[in-house]
């Protein structure tokens, strides 16, 4: 080795050590930027509630968490503008998951640790909820979920409470009607997709309940175009008196279609996940006296005024429709719903006390919602019944209100 | 002194650098938990590196392995009453074991032929996940339960923190070994050129299902670590999504780069963290930071800094 060999490679070898030291050092800056950079909103300011908010604004579940965003927005600054909460002005701190639970969870840790909030509203889906579930019993923490599944308050967690109908009210809602009508043999067709199969494995759980017997299955995959085989099988069932047809998307659509298609006389229910405009414009004539189960925010022109929820429901959906430009949902009614129950409960602690505003959200009753009337109790941390759920039948085009 | 130093105990030394430093003086559960959650994605991008960097095979379905990982120490215990750890474990066997089996057909395949059938196996796995409604919780997914190791539960950020930081050294180390071996020299010729390899007499398929095999371990000890860290799994863990995120990190901190491997993960880990501020411009920033870093910094973050360091200091 001659001496400006060693030479160079001495300066290859210290090039390359001063690179992996450089590297290192960014890398643990990188790191250690979360120290410095980003740490929480700072500490809760005098005059001023926390409450902290991780919906899936953006990725699959946007069409969920996007107008439960809008909501929180929209009534903070109201509740703000009113004089907020016991003098309180309201400051929202909102992360968005994109609907990937392992964020979710990331964000609810923040929440906790660095925000420093009072409560916790959202967790857009079941799984991004359930993901935060554990940091918050940990850190008690009051939590008000937006997401469906029973598991979220079955069995009971102590901070964890709930605004949505679950999907076992639906299939409950449409056994009470068919077994008023003394239909009590029925088909059930659903897809396979996750909210179909969800709402499928409840009703096979409460049917006896009503004395309903199933007695024939079918299900379809989400992006079948077909499913008159499966009608055919069900049709030919014996003594079979109704279809029930847990599903959403365009899936319900072509049921409702080849039922028709098929001259099937029987009775056809679809479900809430069905409950919008769409649905009738895809189905077209076929879906005339097609009944299904949803949330009184969908026909709150049509309530009549002695409802309780008429002005509540028809204020939220003047007040969303005009701010947002955009067609009200039931999903951001049940931020809205959260957002007043904590407000409800915040007041009437009057205090930041974590255990006691857990304590006056269980002990919300007779809150109007848009979603139905809630009445918590230390049992039940949803506290709607089968009122909260209007049977709603099509007729020329529209919906109707059965009762 | 300086001399002795070869490259990969440099490398080994930066990785335990990046663990030990932040470990000393992180101030909340907060921050150790996106440490963790940096050491486990590093962990599976580095298999991921060591399949796409070294030997130059695309897989668009890394996180299929994953979610193995994942849902085999979320369900045994769960259906089975397996021991978490022993769950997790299994975990990785099986996804070692379904990598052996499906490389030999699709090993064959070759760049966007071999890309599109990675892609339908990390597909297939997440419909699976979706679908089993009755095993896998369907796309709520299921509850993990907490690993005990003598009577203590593994829970606190903080433990999991140096638990995936010692699991990145080691992942870190078991690369650098395989690098360094005949195998590693195999793989870089099969990169090259796989005629040329094979030419060379060197039994391409096999090499090529070694490292796929191994890829697949990583991704599943990381799938594992992050269901008994999070203590809830969901498809996500498996999505196409999932899979171009591993592949980002890959390519952003530098393709055949170990410590590129760990920077590209801390980059798409801790930036949506940091850039919360821009609020609903989130995603768009960080999209132009990502276009920023492949022109500025084509080869990758690690290699292309130390390209311009080495330009800088050598006349």
């Amino acid at each position: 080795m001659t001496a400006s060999m060693t030479a160079r490679a001495t300066t290859t070898v210290t090039a390359r050590l001063l690179a992996a030291a450089r590297l290192t050092a960014t890398a643990s800056m990188l790191a250690l930027g979360l120290a410095a950079g980003f740490g929480g909103v700072g500490a809760a300011q005098a005059g001023e509630i926390r409450i902290g908010s991780v919906l899936s604004a953006t990725g699959p579940a946007a069409f969920l968490g996007d107008p439960e965003e809008k909501t929180l927005k929209l009534y903070a600054e109201e509740i703000n503008k009113a004089g907020g909460i016991n003098g309180d002005t309201i400051k929202l701190v909102i992360y968005d998951d994109g609907g990937d639970a392992d964020k979710a969870r990331t964000f609810a840790t923040r929440l906790v640790e660095e925000d420093k909030v009072a409560a916790v509203l959202g967790g857009t889906t079941s799984g991004t909820t359930m993901a935060m579930v554990p940091v918050f019993e940990d850190a008690e923490m009051p939590f008000i979920s937006f997401a469906g599944a029973v598991g979220i308050v079955e069995p009971t967690k102590k901070w964890v409470f709930k605004t949505p109908h679950t999907d076992r009210m639906a299939c409950e809602k449409i056994f009470e009607d068919l077994k008023k009508q003394n239909l009590t043999k029925v088909g059930i067709i659903s897809g396979t997709d996750g909210f179909g199969k969800s709402m499928r494995d409840q009703c096979v759980k409460v049917n006896a309940k009503y004395d309903v017997e199933i007695v024939a299955e079918e299900t379809y995959g989400p992006r079948d175009s077909d499913m008159t085989a499966q009608l055919t099988n069900l049709k030919g069932a014996p003594g079979i008196q109704a279809l029930v047809n847990p599903g959403m998307g365009q899936g319900p659509a072509i049921v409702t279609r080849n039922v028709r298609q098929l001259g099937i006389a029987l009775p056809l229910y679809q479900s809430h996940g069905v409950a919008s405009k769409s649905f009738i414009e895809l189905a077209g004539d076929a879906a005339e006296g097609v009944r299904l189960p949803a949330a009184a925010i969908l026909v709150a022109e049509k309530l009549p005024d002695s409802d309780p929820q008429k002005a509540i429901a028809l204020g939220y959906k003047t007040s969303y429709e005009a701010a947002t430009k955009g067609q009200v949902s039931t999903f951001g009614g049940h931020a809205f719903d959260a957002l007043f129950i904590l407000k409800g409960a915040l007041e009437r602690a009057k205090s930041s006390d974590a255990a006691k505003i857990r304590d006056e959200i269980e002990k919300t009753t007779g809150f109007i919602g848009t979603a139905g009337i809630f009445n918590m109790t230390p049992a039940d941390h949803m506290g709607l019944d089968l009122t909260a759920f209007k049977m709603l039948e099509v007729r020329s085009g529209d919906w109707t209100l059965v009762e | 002194m300086a001399l002795k130093l070869s490259p990969a105990v440099l490398i080994l030394i930066a990785t335990v650098l990046i663990v030990v430093l932040p470990g000393l003086v992180l101030p909340s559960p907060y921050y150790y938990r996106v440490g963790a959650l940096v050491f486990i994605s590093a962990l599976a991008v580095i298999g991921l590196n060591l399949l796409m960097g070294y030997a130059g095979q695309v897989s668009l379905g890394h996180a299929g392995f994953f979610a193995i990982g994942a849902y085999g120490t979320a369900i045994l215990p769960a259906q089975l009453g397996w021991p978490p750890l022993l769950a997790a474990a299994t975990g990785v066997v099986l996804a070692a074991a379904l990598a052996f089996a499906i490389g030999r057909p699709i090993l064959r395949l070759r760049g966007q032929h071999l890309a599109v059938a990675t892609l339908g196996i990390g597909m297939l796995i997440t419909m699976v996940l979706n679908a089993e409604v009755a095993i896998t919780g369907g796309p709520d997914g299921m509850a993990v339960a907490r690993a005990t190791v003598f009577g203590f539960k593994l829970r606190a950020p903080e433990t999991w923190y140096w638990i995936s930081g010692g699991l990145l050294i080691l992942g870190v180390v078991a690369a650098l070994n395989l690098l360094n071996s005949p195998t590693g020299r195999a793989l870089r010729a099969l990169h090259d050129s796989e005629v040329a390899a094979e030419v060379l007499g060197i039994d391409v398929t096999r090499y090529k299902l070694v490292v796929f095999v191994a890829a697949s371990v990583y991704a599943a000890v990381a799938g594992a670590a992050l269901a008994l860290f999070s203590g809830h799994v969901t498809p996500d863990v498996g999505s196409f999504l999932r899979s171009v995120e591993f592949v980002t990190m890959a390519v952003i901190g530098g393709l055949g780069s170990i410590l590129g491997s760990i920077v590209g993960a801390a980059v798409l880990v801790i930036l949506p963290q940091v850039l919360t501020v821009f609020q609903e411009y989130e995603t768009l920033v960080l999209g132009v930071m990502i276009i920023l870093f492949m022109i500025f910094l084509r080869g990758g973050i690690v290699p292309g800094l130390a390209a311009r360091l080495t330009a800088r200091l050598t006349p």
